[in-house]
């Protein structure tokens, strides 16, 4: 529209201003009210008036987190470890389920990039295939064989074996849009120099394509990290995860908004990081599907 | 152990970890789902005790008043929301697509409803929708009005339900839009201008047919993903009230964990997998079509 510079920018009217705050507003307000709401007490919450006004706290969050703390808050009767053990197996669960997907789907694609022994379109349509594979659809099913034929529902194992097994099709699916991109000259020149098929792989290919490998890192651990239903299903008091405790805590009859929000915030924070380190990888990873076709 | 031998299973390797997972994990449980759909199974009973019915879980489905109001509900859900993300999306990237500062943060704040929880954004607009404490009801109260069964009301709470997806998933369609914007020629848009095109001709007879190949992906791409939406409303309404905002999907879950009717959840999976395949499908040969006529067009090119 205005030339190639990225310097300048061209003057709009005021209203078009206002528009752009009042988008930003409506996309971020939610997500600030739940940030604010997890610093009220509930007498703040529930009163009607003093809105503006408050003072801010962190009980809510040494409520959800006590177990972590080194000090014993006065306002805690009885801790309880549910959404701490949570939150340690939602770690565990998402950054191993990620390691494993990403090492095993690199590899795959670069298999099927560079060896060429399946025509690229018969990929691409069981990838799009199994992507569009509801968790819902997988319920019955993983729920039967994991707990009669592999026996082992209620163990991490069985929940980061699903989740590995939900992501890998995407993941194959962008990387190998980055691995077409190294030059194979690069490739053939090491292997001139005597280096082995998994030489090449993880010295010369690794490397390069690594923009890649963070956008499909972001989305494996996001789905990871904030899927419920599976877990729900699979999992047992002890390998719960942060998405399953806040459902059991919202079907009691007297929710604690304070203390459910600021888990609902914890449970945020990740992707919201994520998301403002690395926006460009995750746009990149999102319209790789659509724009280029 | 000849080095030719070693190369020429190299790519086996490579392959094996990847192709075992996904059989074992994903494969075989949509063919035990499909198996398990003509059984009659509850969750007590390891799947060779279960006993083999026939078609009697699809029959009972569509015998089922309430699997059609779900069904019904379903695709009311989808299209609704996708044709009301569709305009705003696809209005707000035309309107957008100026060269302004701070374009990228836009767009950066645009995709955090996208990558936070379900579950915490169905919990958000539970508490924004809440009767009493929720701010929509507090500033209905303040400012002298009703207030507003949000969740409470059949009717409202559908709606409710759509609105919050409308504000996770609308950037979804602007991100895409404005990516198809920013890629078009600029030759073509610089050359209507010089025939004297208004903002508007520009849009419909330029920009809109230009992207329409990325619109009709990005449509299809969501009205797949409005299909498998499940927590949010979970949180939000749990189905109800009554059966009004029970999508198919949440349907399957109560199936299975509360009325313990495996076999027939698996047959309503098995109904809702059909649906997106066909949607998968359309979006698959739609991109074929597509490249086959790019590269018509440039051979044309060539020749002439």
């Amino acid at each position: 529209m205005s030339g190639p510079s990225n310097k300048t920018y061209d003057k709009q009217n005021p209203a078009f201003y206002a528009l752009l705050v009042a988008l930003v507003l409506m996309a971020v307000g939610p997500i600030y009210l739940m940030l604010v709401t997890s610093l009220k007490l509930n007498v703040d919450i529930m009163s009607d008036t003093s809105r503006l006004f408050f003072m801010p706290t962190l009980r809510n969050y040494e409520t959800a987190l006590c177990d972590f703390l080194w000090y014993e808050p006065e306002h805690i009767r009885r801790c309880d470890p549910t959404f701490g053990r949570a939150l340690t197996n939602s770690l565990i669960i998402g950054l191993i389920s990620t390691a494993i997907t990403l090492v095993i789907g690199t590899m795959a694609a670069y298999a099927l990039v560079r060896f060429r022994f399946m025509g690229r379109d018969v990929v691409s349509i069981w990838t799009l295939m199994m992507r569009m594979v509801p968790p819902a659809v997988l319920l019955v099913p993983v729920f039967g064989i994991w707990t009669f034929q592999f026996g082992i529902d209620g163990s991490r194992g069985g929940i980061i074996l699903v989740y590995v097994a939900l992501n890998l099709p995407f993941v194959i699916w962008i990387l190998q849009s980055f691995i077409v991109q190294v030059p194979i000259q690069l490739e053939e020149a090491a292997r001139m120099d005597g280096a082995g098929p998994f030489q090449v792989f993880f010295l010369v290919v690794l490397p390069l394509i690594k923009p890649g490998i963070a956008a499909a890192s972001i989305f494996t651990f996001r789905v990871a990290w904030n899927e419920f239903l599976l877990a729900n299903a699979l999992s047992d008091r002890n390998s719960r995860t942060v998405p399953v405790t806040i459902v059991n805590s919202l079907t009691e009859f007297d929710i604690d908004w304070g203390v459910i929000m600021a888990t609902g915030m914890l449970l945020a924070i990740p992707p919201i990081i994520f998301t403002f380190v690395a926006s460009r990888q995750i746009i990149t990873g999102m319209t790789a599907g659509a724009v280029k076709g | 152990m000849s080095v030719a031998r070693a190369a020429r299973l190299t790519p086996y390797m490579f392959l094996a970890p990847a192709a075992l997972v996904l059989a074992v994990a994903l494969f075989y449980p949509i063919c035990y789902m499909i198996y398990a759909s003509f059984l009659d199974w509850n969750p007590s009973q390891r799947i060779g005790e279960a006993e083999f019915v026939g078609l009697r879980n699809y029959i009972k489905l569509f015998g089922d008043p309430n699997f059609r109001e779900s069904l019904w509900v379903t695709l009311k859900f989808a299209g609704i929301v996708v044709t009301l993300e569709m305009f705003i999306g696809v209005g707000l990237a035309l309107l957008l697509d100026r060269n302004i500062r701070g374009m990228s943060v836009l767009r950066t704040l645009f995709i955090l409803p996208m990558m936070i929880a379900p579950i915490v954004v169905g919990l958000m607009w539970r508490y924004m929708y809440h009767p009493t404490v929720g701010i929509f009801n507090k500033t209905l109260t303040n400012l002298g009005f009703d207030t507003i069964p949000w969740l409470s009301d059949g009717n409202w709470a559908f709606a409710s339900v759509i609105i919050a997806d409308v504000w996770q998933w609308t950037p979804f369609i602007f991100i895409l839009s404005l990516a198809a914007l920013q890629s078009l020629p600029s030759s073509a848009i610089e050359a209507s201008k010089i025939d004297g095109a208004t903002g508007w001709q520009q849009i419909i007879y330029i920009k809109l047919p230009l992207m329409l190949p990325v619109l009709i992906v990005t449509l299809l791409l969501r009205l797949i993903d409005s299909f498998k939406v499940l927590e949010v409303i979970l949180v939000m309404t749990n189905g109800g009230p009554g059966l009004s905002t029970e999508i198919l999907s949440l349907r399957i879950n109560r199936t299975a964990s509360e009325f313990r009717e495996l076999g027939e959840a698996a047959a309503m999976s098995n109904l809702l997998l059909i649906v997106l395949l066909i949607l998968t499908f359309a979006m698959f040969i739609y991109n074929k079509a597509q490249d086959a006529r790019a590269a018509r067009l440039r051979a044309v090119e060539e020749e002439a």
